[in-house]
Order: C-alpha cells, then sequence, then structure tokens
C-alpha cells in the first residue's frame, strides 16, 4: 500500500503543478479524480415540464442512500450553475446509473428538461443528506409527498421493490391534476401488484380542491399514529404536516426533506457589517439580508456551493470571527470557529470567513 | 512648476480625459457583458489541446530515443533521432509557451472568473513555471497593473536590474548591462520568480524578515516541483538516456522563457513609450489612470497565432484597459481603443515584432553606458515636463 502510495506520490509530481487525473481526463472524463462528472446516458420526459436523466457517474461516486441529493453543476451563458437534486433511483440498480428528476422551475432546472442531451457531461458531487431510509427497513412507512416531493421517496419505493419486500406502505401524494402526477404509471402499477402499497393521489386542482388536513389523513390513513413518517415537498404542505405531528405527539416519528428554506422574520433593526474573507483577502460591506453565499459570489469570490437553501452543507465556512443571521431562524451565531452555512446565514455586524 | 510636474504629456484638459475614460469604460462594458458560452467553449479548448500538445510532445521525446544509431534498425541513425527529438522539444516549449501566456497569464488575471468555474479560477490556478502563482498575482496583478511604469513604484520597469529609460540614473553596473538582459531572456522565469522578493528593501534592512522568508519558502517549494519534474523524474523514466531527456526539457523552458521575455519586454520598453513620475499620479482620476496606461503600454502587429501564442499581451494597451477582460476579446477591443486614441491625439504605439523588439534592445544596449538623447526622452521634454 505505501509502495503504490509512494509511487502514485512521484506519478503526480510529474505532472506538477496539474495532476495525473487532468490528464486521463483528456481521454476519458469519468476517469478523472480531481472532479467528479456525470455522463447522461438517457433522457425520459415524465410529464410535459418534468423529465428524468440517467447519469453515469466517474470514479469516486459513492451508492446513495435511498432518499438522498446529490449536487449537479451545468454551464448556462458560460456561467458553471449548481443545484441540488434528489436522486430518484434506487441505490440497488445494478448498471451504475442514476437517475434525477427535474420539473421545469428556474434556470438550472430548466436547463436540465430543455437543453441536456444523451452524451453531455455534468459536474456532480457525492451523494449527501439525512432523508434516507434507516438501515433496518421500516416496518410501517407513511409517505406524504408534494409535486417534485415525489423523488426522493420514489428512490425509497423503488428499493423496496428491487429488494423484494414492500413493507406495509401507505402513501399520499398531492399534485395539481392527475396528468401532473411525476412517476404516476408506476406508482399506480406498484400498488395493482403490491398489495401492501396503498397509493393515495389527492388533485389540488380538484373542485372542490382537496389539501392536506388531518381529518383527510385520519380517512386515509387511520393507523398514521403508529406509523414513521417520510414527508416532502412545497412549504405549505409542510408546514401543515408538521403542525399536525406536532399536535398529535408525533413529531419525533416525522421525518422531512424541505426544497426551500423557510425564513424567519428578520428584526427591523437589522444591520449588515463588513465581512472580511480571510483566504480571498477580500472586504466588502454587506447588509443584514443578503446571504454570504451571495456576498463572497459579487465580490468574484468562488464559493463551493449547492441547494443554496441550507440543505446541502456544501457551502459551509469557518467563521473566523464576528457574528452572522441564520435567516432561516433569525439566530445569531457569535462564536468564533462555528461552520456556518453560507447560503443561508447574512453578516451580522463585522464578520471574517475562511474563504 | 507643480502643476506642470503633474501633466501627462498629452494635449488634452481634464474634462477630455475624463471623457476618454468614459468612452473607455463604455467599450469594456460592451464586450464583458456580451461574454458567453463560446468564450467558455474558447478557454476550455484552449486547455485540453494544450495538455494534449504537452502530453504528446513529452511523447514523442521518449520515441525519439528508439532512433538512437545504437540500436542499428534500419531507421536508426542521429539525423532521425535529431529530427523526432527537435520535433518533442518543439511541441513541449510550445505547450509551455501557451499555458504561461494565453492561459496561465490570463487565468490568473482573474479574466475567466466570470464562469464560476473552480477549475479555471484565479484563486486555484498554479501554472507551469517556478513563479507560484500567489506571488504573481502580487508583484504582477497588483504592483505593476496598479503602478504601470511609475519610476519608484513599477518593479517591471528594468526588472530592477536594467536600465530601460534615461530617467533612470546610470550607474557602472549597467556596463554591464547586455549581459544581465541575455541571462534575464534565458532564465526569465527565475526572474519572474524572484521578482516579488523586495531586493532593495533587503539589502536596506541588511537581512531577512519573516515576510521575506516566506516569500522565500512559497518560491522554493515551487521551484523543488518544477526542478523535479523537468530535470530529475521525466529524465529518469529515460534510464540510460537520462540526459537527452533532460536537455530537450531545458530546451523547451529555455525556448519558453525567451519568448516570453520578447513579448514582455516589448510591451512596456520600445521606443516612444512614457514612463511617470510619482508626482503625475497624485490624485489621479479613472480618466488619467487610463490615459497612463495607454502612454505606458506598446502593441505588436501579427497575425491570430502571433497573438494566442503572446497570450495576447500582443495587445498591451488593451491588457493593460482592461486586464481581467477575456485575452481572446482584445483583438474585439483594439480597433476601437485605437479610433479613439485617434480622435483624441493620444499616441497608441504599436508596430511589427522587429521594430517594438528592436527598438527595445537598441535602447536597453545604449543606455548601459551614462546619458542618453532617447526619443522618448525628448518627447516628455517637449510635452512641458520638467523633472
Amino acid at each position: 500500500m505505501t509502495v503504490l502510495q509512494r509511487i502514485s506520490d512521484v506519478v503526480g509530481l510529474m505532472a506538477t503543478p496539474l495532476r495525473p487525473s487532468h490528464y486521463l481526463e483528456l481521454v476519458q472524463p469519468l476517469w478523472s479524480t480531481h472532479r467528479l462528472q456525470a455522463r447522461v446516458e438517457s433522457v425520459w420526459d415524465e410529464t410535459s415540464d418534468t423529465r428524468t436523466l440517467t447519469l453515469r457517474p466517474g470514479h469516486g461516486f459513492r451508492r446513495h442512500r435511498a432518499g438522498q441529493h446529490v449536487r449537479v453543476g451545468v454551464s448556462i451563458g458560460g456561467r458553471q450553475m449548481t443545484r441540488t437534486y434528489s436522486i430518484s433511483s434506487s441505490p440497488d440498480r445494478s448498471d451504475g446509473c442514476f437517475t434525477i428528476t427535474a420539473k421545469h422551475a428556474g434556470r438550472v432546472s430548466g436547463f436540465l428538461v430543455r437543453d441536456v442531451r444523451p452524451g453531455d457531461l455534468l459536474s456532480i458531487g457525492l451523494p449527501q443528506g439525512d432523508f434516507h431510509l434507516p438501515d433496518a427497513a421500516p416496518v410501517r412507512p407513511l409517505f406524504i409527498t408534494g409535486g417534485s416531493g415525489i423523488t426522493p421517496v420514489m428512490s425509497m419505493l423503488r428499493t423496496f421493490v428491487l429488494r423484494w419486500h414492500m413493507p406495509d406502505t401507505s402513501h399520499v401524494h398531492y399534485a395539481p391534476n392527475v396528468l401532473d402526477v411525476i412517476f404516476g404509471r408506476e406508482l399506480e402499477g406498484i400498488a395493482a401488484k403490491l398489495p401492501n402499497y396503498r397509493f393515495h393521489p389527492i388533485y389540488t386542482r380538484a373542485q372542490p380542491p382537496r389539501h392536506f388536513s388531518e381529518a383527510q389523513l385520519e380517512e386515509l390513513c387511520p393507523d398514521w399514529r403508529e406509523r414513521d413518517v417520510w414527508a416532502c415537498g412545497p412549504q405549505s404542505l409542510l408546514d401543515d404536516v408538521t403542525a399536525c405531528f406536532e399536535r398529535a405527539g408525533r413529531a419525533r416519528y416525522l421525518h422531512i426533506e424541505r426544497f426551500t428554506a423557510p425564513l424567519a422574520r428578520l428584526p427591523a433593526n437589522l444591520t449588515g457589517g463588513m465581512v472580511h474573507f480571510r483566504r480571498s483577502g477580500v472586504e466588502v460591506r454587506a447588509d443584514g439580508k443578503k446571504a454570504l453565499l451571495r456576498v463572497a459570489e459579487d465580490a468574484a469570490i468562488p464559493a463551493p456551493h449547492g441547494c443554496r437553501m441550507g440543505v446541502c452543507h456544501t457551502c459551509d465556512a469557518t467563521m473566523v470571527s464576528g457574528c452572522v443571521r441564520d435567516l432561516r431562524t433569525g439566530l445569531e451565531v457569535d462564536e468564533p470557529g462555528s461552520r456556518i452555512q453560507l447560503c443561508v446565514c447574512a453578516a451580522a455586524g463585522n464578520v471574517e470567513i475562511e474563504l | 512648476m507643480k502643476d506642470a510636474a503633474k501633466r501627462l504629456p498629452v494635449n488634452l484638459d481634464d474634462a477630455d480625459i475624463d471623457a476618454v475614460g468614459r468612452e473607455l469604460d463604455a467599450i469594456q462594458h460592451d464586450i464583458k457583458s456580451s461574454l458567453g458560452e463560446s468564450d467558455r467553449r474558447y478557454i476550455l479548448r484552449l486547455i485540453k489541446l494544450q495538455r494534449s500538445l504537452a502530453l504528446l510532445s513529452r511523447l514523442v521525446i521518449f520515441a525519439s530515443l528508439a532512433f538512437l544509431p545504437r540500436w542499428g534498425h534500419a531507421l536508426s541513425g542521429w539525423l532521425p533521432f535529431a529530427i523526432v527529438m527537435a520535433i518533442g522539444t518543439f511541441g513541449l516549449g510550445l505547450a509551455k509557451i501557451l499555458e504561461n501566456m494565453e492561459i496561465g497569464h490570463n487565468v490568473i488575471h482573474g479574466q475567466w472568473d466570470w464562469m464560476h468555474d473552480p477549475e479555471v479560477h484565479s484563486s486555484t490556478w498554479e501554472w507551469d513555471n517556478v513563479c507560484p502563482a500567489d506571488q504573481w498575482k502580487h508583484s504582477h496583478n497588483v504592483v505593476h497593473h496598479t503602478w504601470t511604469n511609475v519610476l519608484g513604484k513599477d518593479r517591471d520597469v528594468g526588472y530592477e536590474i536594467l536600465r530601460v529609460t534615461p530617467e533612470q540614473p546610470w550607474h557602472p553596473v549597467f556596463l554591464l548591462q547586455p549581459i544581465f538582459n541575455l541571462l534575464l531572456a534565458l532564465l526569465f522565469e527565475w526572474g519572474v520568480a524572484l521578482h516579488d522578493l523586495d531586493i532593495h528593501a533587503m539589502r536596506r534592512r541588511r537581512g531577512l524578515v519573516e515576510e521575506d522568508r516566506r516569500t522565500l519558502a512559497g518560491i522554493g517549494k515551487k521551484v523543488a516541483r518544477q526542478v523535479m519534474k523537468d530535470y530529475v523524474l521525466w529524465p529518469l523514466l529515460a534510464g540510460p538516456f537520462f540526459l537527452y531527456v533532460l536537455g530537450a526539457n531545458a530546451v523547451a523552458n529555455l525556448m519558453r522563457n525567451v519568448w516570453a521575455y520578447m513579448i514582455i519586454f516589448c510591451g512596456h520598453f520600445p521606443e516612444g513609450v512614457h514612463v511617470f513620475h510619482e508626482a503625475q499620479i497624485e490624485n489621479e482620476t479613472r480618466g488619467r489612470w487610463y490615459v497612463r496606461q495607454l502612454l505606458g503600454s506598446c502593441n505588436i502587429e501579427g497575425g491570430k497565432m502571433f497573438h494566442v501564442l503572446s497570450g495576447n499581451l500582443s495587445h498591451q494597451i488593451e491588457h493593460h484597459l482592461f486586464p481581467d477582460m477575456p485575452s481572446h476579446r482584445y483583438p474585439e477591443a483594439a480597433p476601437r481603443v485605437r479610433a479613439l486614441c485617434a480622435r483624441y491625439g493620444i499616441p497608441y504605439n504599436t508596430g511589427s515584432l522587429t521594430r517594438q523588439f528592436g527598438t527595445t534592445t537598441a535602447k536597453i544596449l545604449r543606455l548601459s553606458f551614462p546619458g542618453s538623447h532617447d526619443r522618448s526622452e525628448s518627447d516628455y521634454r517637449a510635452a512641458g515636463v520638467h523633472h
């Protein structure tokens, strides 16, 4: 092992100031180790504005856990942009590929839905996130999903199917109309084949409109108080679900994945401050509302970033000194050495960041 | 007297100078706001081409060893060996030139930071050169580009060893200038590496302070890696033919050094270029800064290939006006800058490589002796600047 390590160090020196991986990449981009890329194997339109991309990741990718998400980077107008997507395929899939499903909303997702072709290369990150199935399969899961919040749950359901073991599962899914149900056919198919899986699609634009309520849950899944729950979807749905489970004293059994960060009300006497990016040697003034990630980017400092909503922790950086406010909770962090999430924190007075 | 000393050698009043500044801002804005996917493709393709050429050339250098006469096969002989070796060496030199000029110099300038690509960014880029990128960012991007051609401030004026303008006082040591000049051309990357060290301050202090030690440590680390690569590891791969590969790598580095020296010396030292005194940059406005960059820089005329190999420093004037504009867009800015200069009667110093390099070399040779009747000096006097 150490001999191999030595050899690889020497070969590394021969490529200085680059790495051998930079030359390997010329032959096959998926072999590079200095950055992770994925090749688009195929594209599939799920609904009129939703598309599933099958991606073959390069060396160094690790198998995800059902429910996790991954950072995907594309170049739009020459500028690199990154967003986070739930992986919709099962980790047990045998061909080494994984799928993400994007809904046409915003620039990056719009680009993935409209402009990506098979053969294109996308830069990706490693799978991340706490919203995943536990090692021991849950005995009686309940899934509550809305819109594209179905994607991480799809990975979980596909895993059950691939493992030939569907636990006693209830699934309540909210979509505007029947045609907007992403993976609708597949879900119906699973429900038809496996009686253990009960699929309850609910159309929010039906007459009269139907939205999540405790009474509705009681009707569809009377034993919801005895189940482990995974919920993912729009802000309002998750807020209602959280409130419902808190009232029932079941908050401990509720696992939630939010696609947008809920922001706290900011105080009126908000002050920003001077932000000092220590490694870049840049100092700029920032107000108390603008996320530090944006502050860094506006100062042309490259900050790694992913979801931009406090989920993926790609942009975490060490705060050397000063004080920041977490925009989601409104709470201030003033302990030197804290790891802060740049995409959801703003300056609260002067602050020095290791970036 | 004081006002006269502050004047720039152009026949423009403050309002004109401000107008020039605004027009240059507009040119910069036009081009920068049009950056897009095709620009990204340009730099990524060039990087790919450069890496392929470097790797291929190193392989060709090794392939040449198969033609050594000692193998005694039909194709062996000194001539085939020399031809293949020369092709490999020339290719490697060319790859190093591309890497340093159109790619490295410009990426480290921040010209590609707008892409937000962590792989091609001034904060992460390291180049194939003994000068560490972070130090060069200080000595070049900060010191030279801010204080362009200001005597006593811009350490690129003569690189602290040459007398390139009669404004610099003569000293008998300059009699050796032709030799220094030749050595600097051959060892250019080493000169650039030591450039961030403030030799004068070190001599004044008679010793090293913490900062100098840090700078030296940075250079040492980079030098060790570069020397290890070109003069130890790749040659060792050739076993008994160690010296052939070492020689080829050395020649490739020399080729890059001489080329970089030529292009860079043509940027600020040809006949007709202006130097400035600190009094002239007191309370300098943006317009005056622009005019100083115009008067202190010189272009070289040539074809497309020549511009790419020179890192578009053949558009030194545009580079000094817009240092963080992607270099391959300078040819687009140049006619607009030139027309602007013509309208305001600002000299636009451009010429063939022969003219620019010829007058630079003639000047360096002439200035190794005391006194001078150099034309830039007389231009300066004619403009009514006293010092």
